[in-house]
């Protein structure tokens, strides 16, 4: 449980798509004319065969991708997360999830990473969005190693995936070696006082919380929920029966993300003590992305905080 | 003509089609006759002519594609699936029903011949685009076709398909507009003018015919000037049509887009189409 310095977790996933495809030439990439955000220009340019790039239409481009995907292809529907949670939602329902087909949608910038360019452009409701919809599979990673993992993982997935990204650097986490696996919930560390969970990049400010906690004598355990849907409920049951309590932790608004599928599991089951940290149903701004975070509550001091009070 | 069929066996197949469509509505109370009878023609020369596939294997991956863009008249896809035997006849009797593998609106994994599930207007010519994409990067020779409504053009999404279709240069990807100029609300002209649709599309760069989407003799040329071109286009055929074709009362009525026929109108209904008022 160290925190290095990292790469974007989209970095991983332009990564992820070339090295999938060096080996199968049913990998697709769907661009919507931000594939150099998205980082799928060497896809392109070393897989030509295998991309398409529909322009600024990604209504259109959802629908393509699930037509590849009648074929046996495997297409990366790529965007970013305001626009594939919400331009094209009403397509990944109707020709992805309904249909069951093999689409995974790939979004970078997926809540306040795209820090300066304002709240037009991050995206904090999309995990929520797709929740909601029978079939989806919602995957945020935590950093660039575990992001190449899951992406891959992805690809021999049966269904559609949401994959979702962020657009600066975040602290790696993981190594190279380690193993994910969609819909379970990975430990980084024991304990039994409290227990943090955390989606996508924030881990790394679990990590930070739990240190200070472990120094203070506190014993943390700590769970990397990647997969918010399906939820590994046997994890958060386990958290319930053998710790004081839960803080969820995420870069999402608060209403529908990881914490409110925690919150289901906890209070059908009789519940712990459970605190939500996460974006307080508002929109940003263009700011610093530790500063956006902050004025949410998103801060290792606030997660120190909330897990003293479980015990 | 693709299959050595005559045009005479076509329109006795249309009026099956016709048939079957008033017989599944009329059973379930609900469902879209105006726009499965505008299309019935059309995809009576598809399934009985124009289409290279296998009723006994419905996903044979070499099969030609179809997608019906404007779900919601799938009374008329689900007819020429039946009379293909691609399931039981008497399936057409559970039309709209709890689990009947003929859905409200098409539904790719209950129904046998289904390629794709379409019921929210506008998407389908994208999956159609996608499935003529495969077929070109894979280097097979099926064809996708792909039936879209005039006032389904309305949505933004058809002209980014198209778009999307002339830019990979699909000559595989047949797009028939079923031109019924009547939409849920009202007519197209009051509720969203098209103009000149063939215009459009030749714009977007598609190689297109203007025909009567009634008589079976356009139809099947057109498809058959289609299977003779070389030119690295997508298709369209902008089929002029008749919401409701067949039945005098449901002739360009609005009205009829939605709604079941009762018995009396029904039998009535039935004996307009049986007497031979299609294709004519």
């Amino acid at each position: 449980m160290q925190i290095r310095e990292g790469k974007p977790t989209r970095e991983a996933y332009g990564q992820a798509v070339l090295e999938l495809a060096a080996n199968d030439s049913n990998i697709y990439v769907v661009d919507c004319d931000i594939g150099k955000s998205c980082k799928t220009v060497p896809f392109s340019q070393q897989f030509p065969n295998q991309h398409v790039n529909v322009g600024i239409a990604e209504q259109n481009a959802l629908g393509v991708g699930a037509g590849l995907a009648t074929t046996g292809k495997i297409p990366f529907v790529t965007t970013y997360a305001v626009f594939g949670s919400m331009r094209m939602l009403e397509q990944i329902r109707q020709e992805a999830c309904y249909t069951k087909l093999n689409v995974k949608i790939a979004c970078s910038h997926g809540g306040f990473t795209p820090a300066n360019d304002g709240a037009s452009h991050q995206g904090i409701e999309d995990m929520g969005l797709f929740r909601c919809v029978p079939n989806m599979t919602i995957v945020a990673p935590a950093d660039f190693d575990s992001a190449l993992k899951l992406v891959k993982a992805s690809a021999k997935y049966d269904g559609p995936v949401y994959l979702r990204f962020t657009r600066d650097a975040v602290p790696s986490i993981y190594n190279s070696d380690d193993e994910l696996e969609i819909g379970k919930a990975n430990e980084l560390n024991k304990g039994n006082d409290v227990c943090i969970i955390c989606t996508g990049d924030i881990l790394s400010k679990g990590v930070l919380a739990a240190q200070q906690l472990e120094k203070e004598g506190i014993s943390v355990r700590l769970l990397d929920m990647h997969t918010i849907k399906p939820l590994d409920k046997d994890a958060v049951l386990k958290a319930i029966d053998e710790t004081k309590g839960i803080v969820t932790v995420e870069d999402h608004n608060i209403i529908n993300g990881l914490g409110s599928a925690v919150a289901e599991v906890v209070a059908e089951t009789g519940g712990c003590k459970f605190k939500r940290i996460g974006i307080q149903d508002q929109f940003g701004e263009s700011a610093p992305y530790e500063h956006l975070l902050a004025k949410n509550g998103v801060s290792v001091e606030n997660i120190v905080k909330e897990c003293k009070k479980m015990l | 003509m693709r299959q050595d069929n005559s045009v005479e066996f076509l329109k006795e197949k249309a009026i099956d089609v016709r048939t079957t469509i008033l017989t599944m509505i009329h059973e379930a109370k609900s469902g879209h006759p105006g726009g499965s009878l505008s299309s019935a023609d059309i995809l009576t020369a598809l399934y009985f002519d124009e289409l290279n596939i296998n009723p006994r294997n419905p996903k044979w991956d070499k099969r030609d594609r179809f997608v019906l863009s404007k779900g919601h008249a799938c009374p008329v896809q689900y007819s020429c699936l039946a009379l293909k035997e691609y399931f039981d006849y008497d399936e057409i009797f559970t039309l709209r029903k709890e689990g009947s593998i003929l859905q409200g609106h098409p539904d790719m994994k209950r129904c046998p011949g289904i390629d794709i599930s379409t019921g929210s207007l506008g998407q389908g010519l994208s999956v159609a685009v996608g499935m003529a994409l495969a077929a070109k990067r894979d280097k097979k020779d099926y064809r996708v076709f792909c039936v879209v409504g005039d006032g389904e053009s309305n949505e933004g999404q058809i002209w980014e398909a198209v778009e999307t279709a002339s830019k990979y240069e699909l000559d595989n990807l047949v797009i028939i507009i079923d031109k019924n100029r009547l939409q849920n609300d009202n007519t197209c002209e009051f509720v969203m003018p098209s103009r000149d649709i063939a215009k459009k599309l030749d714009a977007f760069g598609c190689e297109t015919q203007d025909i009567d989407g009634h008589k079976m003799e356009e139809i099947t040329q057109a498809f058959d000037k289609i299977r003779a071109s070389k030119v690295k286009k997508p298709h369209a055929i902008v089929a002029h049509t008749t919401k409701g074709r067949g039945v005098s009362f449901m002739e360009d009525v609005v009205a009829w887009h939605g709604m079941a026929p009762n018995d009396e109108q029904f039998e009535i209904a039935l004996k307009e189409v049986k007497g031979g008022l299609v294709c004519k």
